[in-house]
């Protein structure tokens, strides 16, 4: 571990720059998917073509997609706008079922006494309906989150620094604690958002009767690709 | 004044008539029954009074004013609403759900929760349970706090939708007693949907029995609707033949009883 001890400050700066990388593409994926799912849902019509649509989009390898997005965007290959663009079309794809679900939990009955109350659309979708599937969307939340803190790594392939780096410099140059420390890294890197997820979780579903344990953290999906 | 349908219809795209041509005057004031059995149209037209459904043809009428030209949104805020059990936002506490109305009308949190108490005591709840979720309530209670919730913005008409339909006789009872001594008190002109006949003649001051599509069958005092039944329907809706409804005395101990066609005693005759 002498390795980790010379670059220790390398590997913090690292660890920050995939946070950073990881968490933007989060928050751009949840609200877009939010959004993409909220029409899916109001539109039963549409909802068929969109849960397709992100199937396919699932479905894009990285690389290509790395390759693509400065060609159609105009933003250098080895901007960080690529690579949370691209997380963001792949967080976003495997989080719209999930939303589509999440609004449909939500009790027929409460949303039409809601509405009988006085709720206008606006209120009814931010003080009601949105506060009420928070349970099932976090579900999606969580792997989407774990799921994009491990594909942050592929970035590294292009050139944005990340984690990735310590797992392509390890494989370049042969150090083996290296490629470990970028996995681990990595790993505990979501295991931490997880539960900061699931700390919120808490915070958002104390409402919830007699909670039931959701399935564990799903990092079996992590995804580290080299 | 009060409620007035005028000729109202509703008639699905699919070509279901769920009400074909109902008309009548609910007072001010006064505790109006809907009975019906399913596809009476009974809820239908209860929901017409705060637009959660508009008719296919005729106007309802709210103080002579037609409500088809009001703000939905607007009308419902000043219409107390208590749904069918489990109308209770699930993640809102007691008191919350209680200033629901009144904090969308646009009143501070800390004001709507402070009259929200004073509600809680009004429908008999114990101010403890104000921080609780509906979750935390037995059946009886949250219905309690949804007619709170109803009458929080001191609206001049309630509208309850087979209200204490999903609780226990006993309780049924309690929450029935309730609402007449909340009404005894604050005199709101209610219209209550039920397909329970006791109920209608317990609570109410004007009934209305329905067949099926909205066609009223009576309407009257439960006094005159037991006393008189229209037809065969109404005679067998109410149960004008039932045991527990023909009376009869019989002498005991010195005393008249009054026993029902069983047999089984009802009370004493003073």
């Amino acid at each position: 571990m002498t390795w980790l001890e010379n670059n220790s400050d390398w590997v913090v700066e690292l660890t920050i720059q995939h946070l950073f990388l990881a968490l933007a593409a989060i928050v751009a994926s949840v609200v877009l998917a939010v959004a993409v799912g909220r029409v899916a849902y109001v539109r039963p019509r549409v909802r068929q073509p969109i849960l397709a649509a992100a199937s396919v989009v699932y479905a894009i390898p990285a690389l290509p997609l790395l390759i693509v997005i400065p060609l159609v965007l105009g933003v250098p290959l080895r901007s960080p706008t690529t690579l949370v663009v691209a997380l963001t079309l792949y967080g976003t794809a495997l989080l719209v079922g999930t939303v589509v679900d999440a609004f449909s939990t939500v009790d027929a009955g409460v949303r039409d006494s809601a509405v009988a109350m006085g709720y206008g659309r606006q209120a009814l979708f931010w003080r009601v309906e949105l506060p009420l599937s928070v349970p099932v969307l976090l579900s999606g939340i969580r792997v989407v989150t774990v799921s994009t803190v491990g594909l942050v790594t592929i970035g590294a392939l292009v050139g944005i620094s990340s984690l990735g780096t310590l797992l392509t410099d390890g494989f370049q140059r042969g150090i083996t604690s290296e490629i470990l420390i970028g996995v681990l890294m990595t790993m505990a890197l979501a295991l931490a958002l997880d539960g900061a997820l699931v700390a919120l979780g808490r915070l958002l579903t104390r409402w919830q009767p007699r909670r039931r344990r959701r399935a564990r953290t799903p990092l079996g999906s992590t995804e580290v690709i080299v | 004044m009060g409620i007035e349908f005028r000729n109202v219809g509703k008639t699905y795209r699919d070509g279901t008539v769920a009400v074909a041509d109902f008309s009548h005057v609910v007072a001010s004031h006064r505790i109006a029954a809907l009975v019906g059995s399913s596809g009476s149209g009974k809820t239908t037209l209860l929901r017409m009074v705060n637009r959660m459904i508009d008719p296919s043809n005729g106007t309802v009428l709210i103080d002579d004013e037609d409500i088809q030209g009001l703000d939905k949104v607007r009308l419902r805020r000043r219409i107390g609403y208590v749904p069918q059990a489990g109308g209770l936002l699930p993640h809102r506490t007691v008191v919350d759900n209680v200033a629901t109305v009144p904090v969308l009308n646009g009143t501070s949190r800390a004001t709507a929760r402070g009259n929200a108490l004073d509600l809680l005591t009004l429908v008999g709840l114990d101010a403890s349970l104000a921080s609780r979720y509906p979750a935390q309530l037995s059946g009886g209670q949250q219905q309690r706090v949804a007619v709170a919730r109803a009458l929080a913005a001191d609206p001049n008409i309630l509208l309850m939708d087979e209200p204490f339909g999903a609780v226990d006789p006993i309780v049924r009872r309690e929450l029935q007693d309730q609402l007449l001594r909340v009404q005894a008190e604050l005199g709101k002109t209610i219209v209550i949907v039920t397909h329970d006949v006791d109920e209608a003649f317990r609570l109410a001051d004007d009934v209305v029995v329905l067949r099926t599509g909205g066609v009223v069958a009576q309407s009257g005092t439960p006094q005159s609707i037991l006393a008189s039944p229209a037809d065969a329907f109404v005679r067998d809706f109410v149960g004008a033949d039932r045991p527990e409804r023909t009376l009869t005395t019989t002498e005991v101990d010195g005393q008249r009883l009054v026993v029902d066609a069983d047999g089984r005693p009802v009370g004493i005759l003073r």
